[in-house]
């Protein structure tokens, strides 16, 4: 029951200064130990590094093909994620249908099953003989194992679940009483997604798509028991480096080198357009 | 341009009940506490939620009925809608919003933008067209909501809360601005508030929803001078107590009796304004009829006077001054004597 205190008093008003406090020292210790972790091997890799050799086995066929190869192989994962996780995503997210956690599960299965396992189980699901695949032979005469087409479907089963767990949290985490404005407005259901949900939910999809990206641009162990090892084929930059490592081991620095090099390209070239989303508009 | 809607929907624990029906061109605010259902029926009537039971008509082509098996999806209903917190699509323009309606009804892009731009200057905003919601103040984000809802030239307009998510400051401002873009909006409008000075200065006509049904219905005067439940009593800020009457003393379902200088028999409704409700000390002498004993509850200082909260006998709210509240030495706990004129106590059939 006390009166209000006026607001224009200055004492109120006045901000507090806030008390700078003295970082904890063994959280201090921790932290870079952890970042010393993360940096440590990248140093023992440019340490080794054969500079004079660079360019020769940079420009060596068997590099540039394998860097092709997989670049070409991460994009078609991507991008068959992004067409399949996103409804799925959806699915997941907005429909309470029975058997949903099951599905949930299902997903992030795929994300912890070791990929050499994921890799056999594929062997024995879309293989010539396998449970699906030996009608995929029969009928169209598609053979996965051991093609291009076989690497891009083992990328995808590893990286897709990266896309649709993220993604499910941005539909989740959206207020859908702002597609139901749109559709008040006149909008149909599809018109509302790509106008409304899309652009909400954009944050999560390409963190999501950088994220599935970058495990199919490393995804080794699915592809080497389900789609072998052929170069130009099948040998993305991960196993040729795994290969060259047993024989060549400069070519193998030089080629981690360059995947290191493209992965934290991309990463800085996204890190704008990340920033752009949450920054406000200048008038 | 008639609505006739009969709405029964139930979601979670509430079961909605409501039957509204309006001839158009007339302005009814649907007033009710949190969680009475104000919101659920609108998003019935807009078809963002489907009733179970009941139908909704509006110019005699069916919306909603069940049991026909006719649903009209929201974007094929000529209904806009300002909703609370106005909704304003974040990452597009103050005109971009407005041309919205217009751009998913398939309109050509510079047509749309025409027709927005044209709603922007009738809401005073037309300076404001590149403006992101973020960098527009609570007024000028309903304006927008609403030239956004009423571009589509809808003939049925919902507002929810239009008002709430303002502060004080600009809330009149606002009001006076909203009162006029309703004058000369000709369709159905309804409001939803849980403020009756909205309520008092937007509608014609009010419906009070309470856990899902109406329970009075009427011009604002009628209602507030008449109230029949709780609610509606709090609202307004008076006194009321249901009891069976006979011959002007109405006895109270807690025993406690009520003498009334109005005449009503069976069972009905008595309203004490609180400035009516005087307090004593001891027992007074004189000529009040009613007088109570009570204990003090609650004591809450407004601008210029205090409202008391009593209970005992009768549960009483009284309005007194500050000096009285020194001199009684009003505090929780506190035992008084709460006298009332017969005079002052209204009573009417329930």
């Amino acid at each position: 029951m006390s009166a209000p205190a006026p607001v224009d008093d200055p004492i109120l008003v006045a901000p507090r200064r806030v008390r700078t406090e003295r970082l904890p020292v063994p959280v201090l210790v921790l932290a870079i130990a952890a970042l010393v972790f993360f940096a440590l091997p990248f140093l023992g890799l440019l340490w080794k590094v054969p500079w004079g050799d660079v360019w020769s086995i940079l420009t060596s066929h068997g590099a540039l093909t394998a860097l092709r190869l997989s670049i070409w192989c991460s994009l078609w994962a991507t991008g068959l994620s992004v067409l399949f996780g996103v409804p799925l995503a959806w699915l997941l997210a907005r429909v309470d249908f029975p058997g949903r956690s099951a599905a949930r599960a299902l997903c992030t299965l795929s994300m912890v099953l070791p990929p050499v396992v994921a890799g056999v189980a594929l062997f024995y699901a879309l293989g010539r003989r396998g449970l699906v695949g030996q009608y995929l032979d029969r009928w169209f005469g598609i053979t996965l194992p051991f093609t291009t087409a076989g690497v891009i479907v083992a990328q995808t089963f590893v990286a897709m679940p990266f896309l649709v767990l993220t993604v499910e949290a941005s539909f989740r985490q959206l207020d859908t009483r702002f597609e139901d404005a749109a559709r008040t407005l006149g909008g149909s259901r599809w018109y509302v997604f790509r106008r409304v949900t899309l652009p909400a939910i954009r944050p999560g999809l390409i963190a999501g798509a950088v994220l599935a990206w970058a495990r199919a641009l490393g995804e080794f162990g699915a592809t080497i028991t389900f789609a072998g090892n052929f170069p130009g084929r099948t040998q993305t930059m991960p196993l040729a480096i795994y290969i060259a490592n047993e024989v060549r081991p400069d070519e193998a620095i030089v080629l981690s080198l360059v995947l290191i090099a493209v992965s934290f390209a991309v990463l800085v070239g996204l890190r704008d357009r990340f920033l752009g989303i949450g920054r406000a508009p200048t008038p | 341009m008639t609505l006739d809607a009969r709405v029964r929907c139930t979601l979670g624990s509430l079961h909605l009940d409501v039957t509204l029906q309006t001839p158009g061109g007339e302005t009814i605010a649907v007033l009710g506490p949190n969680g009475a259902g104000k919101t659920t029926l609108f998003r019935c009537i807009a078809g963002l939620v489907p009733v179970d039971d009941g139908a909704i008509d509006l110019d005699g082509r069916c919306l909603d009925d069940p049991s026909r098996g006719v649903f009209v999806p929201p974007e094929d209903r000529p209904i806009g809608v300002v909703f609370q917190d106005y909704l304003l699509f974040p990452n597009l323009s103050a005109l971009e919003n407005v041309a919205f309606g217009l751009r998913a009804r398939g309109m050509a892009k510079a047509e749309a933008r025409r027709r927005a731009s044209s709603w922007l200057a009738t809401v005073g905003l037309a300076d404001h067209a590149d403006h992101r919601p973020s960098m527009l103040s609570g007024g000028q984000a309903q304006r927008i909501a609403l030239a956004r809802a009423l571009a589509t030239e809808p003939r049925v307009l919902l507002l929810d809360e239009p008002l709430a998510a303002l502060d004080a400051g600009t809330k009149s401002d606002v009001r006076r601005d909203l009162r006029r873009h309703l004058a000369s909006f000709e369709g159905v409008r309804l409001l939803v508030t849980h403020d009756p000075v909205d309520a008092y200065a937007l509608a014609d006509r009010v419906l009070i929803v309470e856990s899902g049904r109406v329970v009075q219905q009427g011009t604002l005067e009628e209602v507030t001078t008449q109230p029949r439940s709780r609610y509606v009593a709090d609202l307004v800020g008076v006194n009321l107590l249901r009891g069976v009457a006979s011959r002007g003393t109405i006895s109270t379902a807690s025993g406690a009796r009520v003498v009334s200088a109005d005449v009503v028999d069976g069972p009905a409704f008595a309203v004490i304004a609180p400035h009516s409700v005087a307090l004593y000390p001891a027992h007074p002498e004189g000529s009040p009829r009613n007088t109570w004993q009570a204990v003090v509850t609650d004591v809450d200082r407004l601008a210029d006077r205090v409202r008391v909260r009593l209970v005992g006998e009768v549960p009483l709210v009284a309005e007194v001054t500050p000096g009285a509240v020194a001199d009684l030495g009003l505090e929780p706990g506190v035992a008084v004597w709460a006298t009332v004129k017969a005079t002052e106590v209204t009573l009417y059939p329930a």
